[in-house]
């Protein structure tokens, strides 16, 4: 965004893009299927490491009965959200979590079943974070909302996707508390909630571009000295993975 | 409309401005009409000593009265959240620990739990690495409910017990320095156990500190809660009730002030906690005064459960068996101050070549967290804290998030302080204790 210097409107003027901005920047983390061993590219590769693609694992869907309180809430859902076949993705049970895939234009159609209903009872709405999954495009920005049941003792996970640029519709309405946590996943990933009452940056300042937590925006730094060597910036190191 | 003698009046845009010549303050501020004047804005913070460290409040007065409070955060931001994605899981304790600096042990733990559900060996953790958790955890509960106390004393005119609470807190800083080296920051907790095991004069230091403090908090009791400013300030300021904290997603001390008794480590216990034997005080207030009986109980609390996890110190490893994951474990400080294990040196140079190999790859590399993504949250000083960690399947996390209480928390402010007196918002956002260095993170 270019802001004239003497720009009529008064405020401050302008003329450059605030330091650390920077939207086009190149990807510097290949990160999803990743790609070498030692983080070397063109012609210092003689190992031929250089050419192994690391494959991501496709999320699959776990079959019925998922066991514990599982079963009960996606029963207790099923029973009291008509929608149900068409709003959930797939249910996925790992590492003992429930994590209900949902379709963004109907997440807050289910937080609030999932907290109004008797026998889900969410009232509480833990925590919202994105996470962005580079590389695939149309469901590449992730946001996970963990709900808690004090009634029951219970948590969830919802998980919605969209591509950049996509909507999802905000839960203050039924959850205020995700009123800043949705601001710091707008903040960090540019994730337009629809319906918020302020969507507006919450951790970077306000003219800041572009969304500090994608992976393809840099991590940034300079190199440091130190006990005689020079250690370049973080993500400028040679990267073992 | 009076002319006084003293202060002649002009209207400007930004309002009526008097200039005072004369001395009687009585005729100046007679001849403001209160019921047509505007409303004022004021800024406060982001440096003012009653916000703890850089929160902003834009507040709009009218009098003494707040109509409208809008906190601002963000000034301290780091970027720890994405830095973590640029080193190895084992690193990502040093940067963890330095969010909410009072309580970096929190930090740690909730961090370090995270990573082994990720690998599945939670269950792995030994016995003693689990006792020694609990034990610096409520430690470090003890020590940061005391800052709270201290700070909150100090924005409501009892200055000296801001120098008692930081001067009680230092004893609890000097067991942590026996034991980790450092006073705070001090990536202690590791995915897979503790990095050093408690030495003995640390156990001395606790033990002697378990007899300290009842005394000293007994003092302190009776030198606040019988005091008449103490209880107008606090009792029935900012009052906010079960229904407004579920709502706000507040938890903790503010939560249990409402008389709410949901505490992680009784409701879902990690860590062993549920083999402790602990009350969750509550109130039924929901004010200032209330959450600070709260926080006074629960540091008498915590100090029964660090004396059971004293008695039950029994001699073992500290780290899980898997020495991928324990590779740091066992070191001394070495000619040049940092740590070293001099065996293991002359190991990988000049006994076993697979050895170096191993010792290469797991420095360089660190170790492999299988896919998939978790969340695990604790009981940390100021409610919930929450730890989303998603794993690729490589040596790096793929993304942290940290569901910070005082992030949370600070979403409060507003609902406690609009309606009420300038001075109840020092109290009501004290009373929430945050810590900007968590919630910027």
């Amino acid at each position: 965004m270019t802001i004239e210097p003497n720009n009529p409107t008064g405020g401050v003027p302008v003329s450059a893009d605030p330091v650390g901005a920077d939207i086009d920047a190149p990807a510097q983390t290949p990160s999803s299927p990743r790609k070498g061993m030692f983080g070397i590219t063109g012609s210092g590769d003689v190992s031929g490491f250089g050419g192994l693609v690391r494959r991501h694992p496709e999320v699959v869907g776990t079959p019925k009965p998922y066991g514990g309180y599982f079963d009960e809430v996606t029963d207790a859902l099923e029973e009291a959200y008509p929608g149900f076949a068409d709003a959930i993705e797939k249910v996925v049970v790992d590492r003992g979590e429930l994590t209900l895939h949902i379709k963004a234009e109907r997440i807050a159609e289910v937080a609030q079943i999932m907290r109004d209903d008797e026998s889900l009872r969410f009232e509480l709405c833990s925590s919202v974070s994105g996470v962005d999954y580079l590389n695939s495009d149309a469901r590449r920005l992730h946001v996970a909302y963990h709900l808690t049941s004090m009634t029951y003792r219970r948590r969830v996970r919802l998980e919605v996707a969209v591509p950049v640029g996509g909507f999802v519709p905000s839960v203050t309405s039924v959850y205020p508390t995700a009123d800043w946590q949705e601001r710091e996943t707008y903040d960090m990933f540019g994730v337009v909630f629809a319906g918020h009452p302020n969507l507006t940056r919450v951790l970077m300042p306000d003219d800041w571009e572009g969304h500090p937590q994608r992976k393809d925006y840099p991590l940034g730094g300079v190199p440091v000295e130190y006990k005689g060597a020079e250690i370049p910036p973080p993500d400028q190191r040679r990267v073992y993975q | 409309m009076t002319q006084s003698g003293y202060a002649s009046e002009r209207e400007t845009t930004e309002g009526r401005v008097f200039t005072v010549t004369g001395g009687d303050w009585d005729t100046v501020t007679g001849s403001v009409d209160p019921l047509s004047n505007e409303k004022i804005v004021v800024n406060m913070g982001p440096q003012h000593p009653s916000t703890h460290g850089v929160l902003r409040l834009v507040l709009e007065l009218e009098g003494e009265t707040v109509t409208d409070v809008r906190p601002v955060v963000g000034y301290l931001h780091t970027g720890i959240e994405k830095n973590l994605e640029y080193r190895n899981w084992t690193q990502g304790t040093t940067f963890v620990t330095r969010a909410d600096y009072l309580a970096p042990l929190f930090n740690e733990a909730g961090y370090c739990l995270a990573v082994e559900k990720l690998l599945g060996i939670t269950d792995q953790i030994t016995e003693r690495a689990n006792t020694i958790r609990v034990l610096f955890m409520e430690l470090n509960r003890i020590s940061s409910h005391l800052v709270w106390l201290a700070t909150t004393g100090m924005e409501l005119g009892a200055i000296s017990m801001m120098l008692y609470g930081f001067r009680e807190r230092e004893y609890i800083l000097d067991i942590f320095e026996e034991t980790t080296g450092l006073r705070m920051n001090h990536a202690y907790f590791r995915p897979g156990g503790v990095a050093q095991d408690i030495p003995e004069s640390a156990i001395k230091k606790i033990r002697d500190f378990l007899v300290y403090l009842p005394k000293k908090l007994k003092e302190y009791e009776d030198m606040l809660s019988g005091q008449v400013i103490w209880q107008e300030r606090t009792q029935g300021v900012a009052v906010l009730d079960v229904t407004g904290c579920l709502a706000l997603g507040i938890t903790g001390p503010v939560l249990r002030s409402a008389g709410l008794a949901w505490d992680l480590r009784k409701t879902m216990p990690y860590c062993g906690y549920e083999t402790y034997e602990f009350d969750v005080p509550t109130a039924t207030t929901a004010d200032v005064w209330g959450r600070y009986q709260v926080r006074l109980a629960e540091i008498r609390e915590s100090l029964k459960i660090v004396e059971q996890a004293l008695d039950r110190l029994r001699p073992g490893p500290i780290f899980v068996a898997d020495k991928k994951i324990a590779w740091p474990a066992q070191l001394a400080v070495g000619l040049d101050g940092m740590g070293n294990s001099l065996e293991h040196v002359a190991k990988i140079m000049g006994q076993s070549m697979e050895s170096l190999i191993h010792h290469f790859k797991l420095v360089t590399e660190g170790f492999r967290v299988p896919p998939g993504q978790v969340y695990v949250s604790i009981e940390h000083p100021r409610g919930e804290l929450g730890v989303h960690a998603v794993s690729d399947g490589g040596t790096h996390p793929y993304r942290v998030h940290m569901r910070d209480p005082s992030f949370v928390n600070l979403q409060a402010i507003p609902a406690m302080a609009e309606g009420a007196l300038l001075a109840d918002v020092i109290a009501g956002g004290a009373s929430l204790d945050p810590v900007m260095g968590g919630c910027d993170r």
